[in-house]
C-alpha cells in the first residue's frame, strides 16, 4: 500500500514502519527526519513548520507514487509534520519495503530528496538568541511553460 | 474575472496577509497576476517579479492562462524535510 500524509500530530516512525512490508520484502529501509538544535553553529531552540496543506498531500503522494514506481514495490509510507517543533522531534517520516535492500535504500532517499526540491512546506528557526527567520529554501521546478 | 491567491511563509509576512482575491481582465496570465499584486505598492511591491506559482496546487509556469474561480499559491523557496 502506497500512503502519505501532511499532518500537525507527532509522528511515531515505528507506526509508518508497519505500513510497509510484504512476505516477499526481506528489506524496510526507514528514513527519519528530526529538528537539530543548532544550524551553521548558531544554536537553535525550535522550528515551525508551515505548508500549503491540500497542495502537499497532492504532492507528497505524488513522489510516494513515483517512489513506489521506481522500486518496483507499492509499499511506500511517507509522513511529514506541520506546526510548531521542539528539538529532536520527528519532522518527517518515509518507509519503503521491497525485496532487495537497494531498492528500498533508493525509494527512501528518492522521497526525501523531492520533499526538499518540490513540497510546498517553509520551515521557520527559532534561534537561542531570539531572531527567527525563514530558512533559504529551493526554487520548486515550475514545469513546461503554458501548460496547464 | 476573479481568482483567490494564496501567501505562505515570507511573502505573507511581507504583505500582512495569507490571502487575496485579484480582479483580472479575462485571458490574464499569472504573469498579469503577478503584476496586478506588485503595483499594490508596499509589502507587495517587493514580491519577486517571478516567483514560483501553483494555480489549483499544481507549479504553473508564469504564462499559465487564469480562469475565473482559480486558486493560485505564489510558492516561496520550498524548505521542507
Amino acid at each position: 500500500m502506497i500512503w502519505s500524509d501532511v499532518t500537525t500530530d507527532p509522528i511515531d516512525p515505528g507506526t509508518v514502519l508497519k505500513r510497509v512490508g510484504a512476505p516477499g520484502d526481506g528489506a524496510a529501509a526507514l528514513f527519519v527526519g528530526m529538528v537539530r538544535n543548532s544550524n551553521e553553529g548558531r544554536p537553535v531552540g525550535g522550528m515551525e513548520y508551515e505548508g500549503y496543506r491540500d497542495m502537499a498531500r497532492d504532492q507528497l503522494a505524488a513522489i510516494a507514487a513515483e517512489a513506489a514506481q521506481q522500486a518496483d514495490s507499492d509499499r511506500v509510507a511517507v509522513v511529514h509534520r506541520l506546526g510548531e517543533l521542539a528539538i529532536g522531534e520527528v519532522s518527517v517520516a518515509i518507509a519503503v519495503s521491497s525485496p532487495h535492500r537497494a531498492e528500498a535504500f533508493r525509494a527512501a532517499r528518492y522521497v526525501i530528496e523531492e520533499i526538499k526540491k518540490r513540497l510546498p512546506i517553509w520551515k521557520r528557526e527559532r534561534y537561542l538568541d531570539g531572531e527567527e527567520v525563514w530558512l533559504e529554501g529551493h526554487l520548486p521546478v515550475t514545469g513546461i511553460e503554458g501548460t496547464r | 474575472m476573479r481568482v483567490k491567491v494564496l501567501l505562505f511563509a515570507a511573502h505573507r509576512e511581507l504583505v500582512g496577509q495569507a490571502d487575496t482575491v485579484a480582479a483580472l481582465p479575462e485571458g490574464a496570465t499569472v504573469e498579469v497576476l503577478i503584476a496586478e499584486l506588485k503595483a499594490r505598492g508596499g509589502g507587495w511591491a517587493r514580491l519577486p517579479v517571478r516567483p514560483a506559482v501553483a494555480v489549483n496546487h499544481k507549479y504553473a509556469g508564469s504564462d499559465t492562462m487564469l480562469e475565473d474561480g482559480d486558486e493560485v499559491a505564489l510558492i516561496p523557496p520550498v524548505a521542507g524535510g
